[in-house]
């Protein structure tokens, strides 16, 4: 109940400082916009005179977009690079980072496979199409590669964290979903996928990297290779409405909304 | 007072083509729109290279733009599916028209017509979960989600069109060719292998193209168990990509008019020539061919 008061109580505050209605942008990463979508669903619905259009285009046309001007928060998967932050500042953009979430991926196997460990090296391997059969790693059968669309923001992850600017070679499987890689792998002793971490459950076998398990500690301290850093960029210090969005991502409610992407939330 | 009757009439016949026209209209509007957006992308790789380019890597940094995976799989899916639906579809239509009784007639129409008001994600569901386990434990494949996993879920979509459009085309062969035959001394078989089929063929013919335009087109289907690999298949037990299952899944998340969503289009626009192709095929036949009434005398 105490929530609800405070909740209208803010929606009122907001509604009272701003006459009239507040549109803020919001562009870039395809990674991040699973989350911003959850995120400004559940804030729009508390914050009825507050609108917020979301638009993917990717980390650098987000990031440009803040620099054009042309967008309000730009989310980016990636830190900005110094070029983009000195043509920033030539515009009088001050860009300012703020991390929302942590993505971390795991790569999953049928759960009555035998391999329980892989690195990183290993997984490139197998996702170039030079891996073949699990013979090679100490299991039995052909392997069966199952990636995600290149579009995703998970294969992106995946690409530069594990493929290292190779490519996943065409005889891969790919799937539209983190959900349906789970459904495939599931189903299929052959298979090997990579998956968010929120969608780790009993029906897949997740494997350690490098020896390092995949979880919400070692994903936040760094152990972890297959995990980044997700950030959102402001011009400045986040102000007014803006300022909102970003506390009720960062707040407690935010971050679950982050656990509930399949995304690991930040501690505090 | 007969002015006004006629006024309406007039108004009312304007109404009606109106209506007629809305649907060209609708058509002529989703094909420029169509080759509006795909069009930009000849800019950056040629035609040739487009069509017939073997790497399909939208996203990569520099991108492949290469559709003949996605060609390769439609057109294996379709032939693949035709194989399996053809003879399905014609000899359930020969024994609709020509052999069974009214009461196996009024049992087995509506049940194929039942077939083709599947929704197609049903279908494909029950091949990602039924039939791909099946298929791969059957034939100790590395996955059933493949060629003629899609293939086969595509043939029950195309059976119902190809047999109750051929069941017509048999069913208004004229009696009196049917009774000229058997008059001669032949027997039922000889009479439909001979007399009836081959008065029919243009109706069939259509039939078996509109089956055939059904599966290029259908997408949810390959989607879910065709396996989504982008690559030429060269057994049936391979996992493909077809043109619309890679839209489909790539659509939403390609950056709005760029390169990736202009290619997208542009494979809309490949699609959009395959079934035009058929149509006119299917149009072709049916006038050649045509069965101008019985000659009686």
């Amino acid at each position: 109940m105490k929530k609800i008061i405070a909740l209208f109580a803010l929606a009122m505050l907001v509604a009272g400082s701003a006459f009239a209605e507040t549109s803020i942008n919001v562009n870039g990463s395809t990674t991040v916009l699973p989350i911003m979508q959850k995120m400004v669903e559940a804030y729009m619905k508390a914050n009825p005179d507050v609108k917020i259009s979301v638009s993917g285009g990717g980390s650098g046309n987000g990031i440009k977009s803040l620099i054009d001007g042309t967008t309000d928060i730009a989310m980016a998967s990636r830190a900005m690079k110094d070029k983009e932050v000195e043509l920033a500042k030539s515009k009088g953009v001050e860009p300012n980072q703020i991390t929302v979430a942590i993505d971390a991926i795991i790569p999953v196997v049928h759960p009555s496979n035998k391999v329980s460990a892989i690195t990183l090296d290993q997984l490139k391997k197998i996702f170039m199409g030079e891996v073949k059969d699990w013979k090679e790693l100490g299991g039995e059968g052909p392997v069966v590669v199952i990636s995600r669309d290149t579009s995703s923001g998970t294969y992106e992850t995946w690409e530069e964290l594990v493929m290292k600017k190779e490519r996943v070679f065409p005889g891969a499987m790919l799937q539209a979903s983190n959900g349906a890689v789970v459904q495939a792998v599931s189903k299929n002793k052959n298979a090997i996928g990579y998956i968010g971490y929120g969608y780790l459950d009993a029906s897949t076998k997740g494997l350690p990297v490098d020896g390092i398990e995949g979880n919400a500690e070692t994903a936040a301290s760094g152990k972890y290779p297959i995990a980044r850093d997700l950030y959102i960029y402001t011009n400045g210090a986040p102000k007014d409405a803006v300022k909102n969005l970003v506390d009720f991502i960062l707040s407690a409610e935010g971050q679950k909304i982050v656990k509930e992407a399949g995304f690991v939330p930040l501690t505090k | 007072m007969a002015l006004a009757r006629k006024t309406k009439d007039k108004l009312i016949q304007n109404f009606f083509f109106m209506m007629a026209l809305s649907s060209i209209v609708a058509l002529g509007l989703i094909m420029v729109y169509l080759f509006m957006e795909g069009v930009p992308i000849f800019q950056k790789v040629s035609p040739f290279n487009f069509l017939f380019g073997s790497y399909w890597y939208p996203t990569s940094d520099p991108p492949d733009f290469g559709i003949l995976p996605l060609i390769a799989a439609s057109v294996a899916v379709t032939v693949v599916s035709s194989a399996i639906a053809i003879p399905l579809g014609v000899m359930t239509a020969i024994y609709l028209a020509e052999i069974a009784g009214t009461r196996a007639r009024n049992f087995f129409k509506p049940v194929v017509e039942l077939l083709a008001a599947l929704p197609s994600v049903v279908i494909g569901f029950f091949g990602m979960v039924v039939v791909a386990p099946f298929l791969q434990e059957t034939f100790d494949l590395p996955t059933g989600l493949n060629l003629l996993n899609a293939s086969i879920m595509l043939a029950f979509m195309s059976v119902p069109t190809i047999c109750s459009v051929s069941e017509d085309a048999i069913y208004s062969v004229p009696r009196e060719l049917k009774e000229a035959s058997l008059a001669l001394g032949a027997t039922h078989w000889e009479t439909i292998a001979r007399v009836v089929l081959p008065a029919s063929l243009s109706g069939i013919s259509t039939a078996v193209i509109l089956g055939m335009s059904r599966a290029i087109g259908e997408t949810m289907v390959v989607l879910m168990v065709a396996g989504g690999a982008a690559m030429i298949p060269t057994s049936i037990f391979d996992p493909v990509r077809p043109m619309p299952s890679s839209i489909a899944a790539e659509m939403a998340e390609a950056p709005f008019r760029g390169d990736h969503y202009h290619a997208l289009f542009a494979i809309g626009v490949v699609l959009f020539v395959f079934t035009l192709v058929f149509n006119i095929v299917a149009a072709y036949i049916a006038d050649k061919h045509k069965q101008v009434g019985a000659a009686t005398l």
